[in-house]
């Protein structure tokens, strides 16, 4: 890591650490009589690693020049690495909530423990951990690779990944404390939002940076989908979370908007973090990865045009729908529900775009299990788009919203949609990063993407039947016209479906685990060659690496 | 021609940001802004009170618990839903809630019109075991809110930080924020009184876990859980001329 840094970036990566460290200290003074103490030791603590990671090999020769021959992949490896650690603790926490719903004495009367503040630590570190991590890492890549351009200095994208990461641990670890402002996905408080922003002004600044510097005219698709999930993902971050704190000393904080503004706020959020962060950043994935790995040029230029720009400009009229029959004012409702429906075109552009790319290539899909994830993924989009335009229609939404059903539909999402195209992606990329020919074990990629098929079918099956028996239930009226069925009926049939859930989560966790392992060794096995060879191999020198694709096709 | 146009946007970096911050800003824009300045948006409740700072801290530790996960409070225009919880929710309910608590999801029951619907004894019990008074619950049990003693020296702060963001919170309600948390929950002591002065004769003050001698979580949990949908007869009032 450090050893590739200049002796100025080294210079301002020990500035910046100490910053942060300060940062720390003044946050751990401030808040002593408060949690936010903790997180100034834990903010500390992370400034003075970094600071002492690189003391310790400043002295170490800099790098030649000949680094700005190829491009610049030690972020992108580690980030790999903490996407994969994040999916691994952040499912595990999953199958725990999971199983809390079935038994729910399994918080040994430990606050910590109870379901309210594992529940946020699961979404934030599959959504931020997991996701997060793999859109830095594999964005890194692609944009580099179709720029023809290196990123623009080695210490930003060390910040961008390490301070993203720094987040993320505040914000788990925050929940388990009890720090949340319970805006869903948007849980962290003030000061680690502040943060964020921080990350991410430099992350968007990289990607700028690298675009000035691009060798290519033109754009690549992928990378607009990208520059979409950067830049929306601020402004919603920016205004969503817009807060006054109680005081510098205090990690509470009131939002600045109250009741209907409020839900309609963090509606709009809410939504469009599914659109921009966990929709629009793996369609970038998916624009690069899929067609590179099946060989083939992307389907429709056109159709990736009419798919950006819908997504752009539709999704973010669709958050009201979350609000159907509240207090919001009709006409918002209304809006919402429309464009909700009309969203299904953009989305199947995509999903259709992504499908029909394979179309000459469906014997690779037969034999290779890495494409088939991506496949698979495309498949899921579709149908996870085409259910969320369904759900927003305002009598659907009557009998879905607040029930599992609204539960399994993000889980379609997650699982089939976000998770796979992820793990195709780095079954793809895990190879080329580390000058291998292949993954450690074609066999366990086999075996994962059967686990993580069955995982989603079983919890996705089990979520909508709870849902809609839930839904039914609540609104289920004897011949009397009296309700049938008090609220606790309703729970009590959920119990098998619950157990059914935890056991489809534990296959999606346990494919995950088998993915990290696969991913260890595969690395161990680059290593070893690596150093029986004495010498790095197929290092791509910039000439060389002309794109198979040309931007556009 | 439009393929052309967009192969010249694509070429520049700059003009691409600027178009898709433009083009998404809109729709936010159209369904957000007007909602802070239409008169429609929040009805009229003159007699809407806000919340006592020991409610407000209660309201705190629903929060920290997550219990917003699992209940909802917003009953919709729905008539299983009215039935079931009683009048929907209107906007104004939730004019003083910094955030919002309306929730996404209903593995409890909705809890807007919880207030004065079970006993204090009932919600302890409940909140310590849920099993011992539902049987059925999968709710998780929250003992340690018995336990603790409930932070008080800094609601004056929050109180500040509340009318910082629009809450009408007064200079005397902010200067008594601590003792009024007190007073609430041991109506014999000599504090009981200015809370009565400050949030109205209609506040609950009483020893809401059942131990006078204590300023427990729980008392301020039960307070918060109490006084939900009591904030305004509002929502009462609209169904009664509806139905008239």
């Amino acid at each position: 890591m450090v050893a590739g840094l200049t002796v100025a970036e080294r210079q301002s990566a020990i500035t910046v650490s100490a910053l942060v460290a300060l940062c720390g200290i003044a946050m751990a003074i401030g808040g002593r009589d408060d949690l936010l103490g903790v997180h100034g030791v834990i903010v500390l603590i992370a400034g003075l690693s970094c600071v002492f990671l690189v003391l310790a090999k400043y002295f170490e020769p800099e790098p030649s020049d000949e680094r700005l021959t190829h491009y610049y992949d030690d972020p992108t490896k580690v980030g790999i690495v903490l996407a994969l650690g994040w999916a691994v603790i952040g499912m595990f926490v999953g199958v725990w909530v999971a199983a809390l719903l079935a038994w729910p004495d399994l918080t040994f009367d430990a606050a910590w423990a109870s379901f309210g503040r594992l529940r946020p630590v699961h979404t934030s570190g599959v959504i931020f951990g997991f996701g997060g991590n793999a859109l830095i890492a594999t964005s890194f890549h692609v944009l580099q690779r179709t720029t023809r351009a290196r990123l623009p200095d080695q210490f930003s994208p060390w910040f961008v990944l390490l301070g993203y990461n720094l987040f993320c641990v505040l914000a788990a670890s925050g929940y388990l404390m009890g720090l949340t402002q319970s805006k869903e996905y948007a849980e962290p408080e003030w000061y680690a939002d502040i943060w964020l922003v921080i990350v991410w002004v430099v992350y968007f600044l990289i990607y700028i940076r690298t675009l000035q510097r691009r060798k290519e005219p033109h754009i690549y698709v992928a990378n607009w989908y990208y520059m979409a999930f950067i830049l929306v993902v601020a402004v919603l971050h920016i205004v969503n979370n817009l807060a006054v704190p109680v005081s510098f000393g205090h990690a509470k904080s009131y939002s600045l908007f109250s009741g209907v503004q409020d839900a309609m706020t963090q509606w709009w959020y809410g939504h469009n973090a599914v659109a921009f962060f966990l929709t629009a950043g793996f369609l970038g994935m998916m624009y690069y990865y899929l067609p590179k790995r099946a060989g083939r040029p992307i389907y429709s230029y056109r159709l990736s045009i009419i798919s950006f720009w819908g997504i752009t400009f539709m999704y973010m009229w669709a958050g009201s729908h979350h609000l159907h029959y509240t207090a919001l004012p009709q006409w918002v409702q209304t809006l919402g529900m429309t464009f909700s429906v009309v969203l299904l075109v953009p989305s199947w552009a995509s999903a259709g775009n992504a499908l029909a790319t394979l179309n000459g290539a469906w014997h690779k899909v037969r034999d290779d299990a890495t494409l088939r994830f991506m496949m698979v993924a495309a498949i899921f989009y579709g149908l996870v788009t085409f259910e969320g335009s369904f759900m927003a229609i305002r009598a659907v939404n009557s009998l879905s919203h607040y029930t599992d059903w609204t539960v399994g539909h993000v889980h379609v999402g997650a699982l089939g949609w976000v998770a796979m195209i992820t793990f195709g992606s780095f079954y793809a990329l895990v190879p080329w990063m580390w000058k291998v020919e292949r993954m450690y074990s074609p066999k366990l990629v086999e075996v994962h993407f059967w686990l993580a098929l069955a995982g989603t079918i079983i919890y996705v099956f089990a979520m909508w039947n709870s849902g809609i028996i839930q839904g039914l239930m609540w609104r289920t009226y004897n011949d009397s016209g009296t309700l049938a069925y008090s609220f606790i009926d309703s729970v009590v049939p959920m119990h098998p479906y619950y157990i059914a859930r935890a056991v489809g989560g534990l296959l999606f966790l346990i494919g995950a685990i088998v993915a990290s392992y696969n991913v260890a060794m595969t690395i161990r096995m680059a290593r070893v060659r690596t150093t029986a060879q004495g010498a790095e191999i197929d290092q791509p020198a910039l000439p060389a690496a002309a794109p198979v694709l040309q931007p556009g096709e | 021609m439009a393929e052309f146009f967009h192969r010249r946007l694509e070429r520049s970096a700059i003009g691409f940001v600027l178009a898709i911050i433009g083009v998404s800003a809109i729709g936010g824009f159209v369904e957000i802004a007007p909602l802070f300045t239409i008169q429609e948006t929040v009805e009229e409740a003159p007699d809407m009170r806000v919340y006592t700072p020991l409610e407000l801290a209660g309201r705190n530790i629903y929060i920290r618990e997550g219990c917003y996960a699992c209940h909802s409070q917003m009953i919709r225009t729905l008539r299983d839903e009215v039935e079931r919880y009683g009048p929907y929710s209107l906007a104004v309910e939730s004019k003083y809630d910094h955030p919002m608590l309306w929730g996404s999801k209903r593995t409890g029951p909705d809890l807007a019109r919880i207030g004065g619907k079970y006993s204090d004894a009932w919600h302890v019990a409940h909140l310590i075991n849920p099993r011992d008074v539902v049987p059925q619950s999968v709710m998780p049990k929250y003992g340690w809110l018995m336990r603790n003693d409930l932070r008080t020296g800094d609601l004056g702060r929050h109180l500040a930080a509340q009318r910082a963001v629009r809450v009408p919170y007064s200079d005397a309600m902010i200067a008594n924020a601590t003792a009024d948390a007190y007073g609430q929950a041991s109506p014999d002591s000599p504090y009981a009184s200015g809370v009565s002065e400050r949030y109205g004769e209609a506040t609950n003050t009483r020893a809401f876990d059942g131990d006078p001698g204590r300023l427990t979580e729980m008392d301020a949990v039960v307070a918060y859980l109490q006084v939900l949908g009591r904030l305004t007869d509002a929502a009462h009032r609209q169904t009664a001329a509806a139905e008239r």
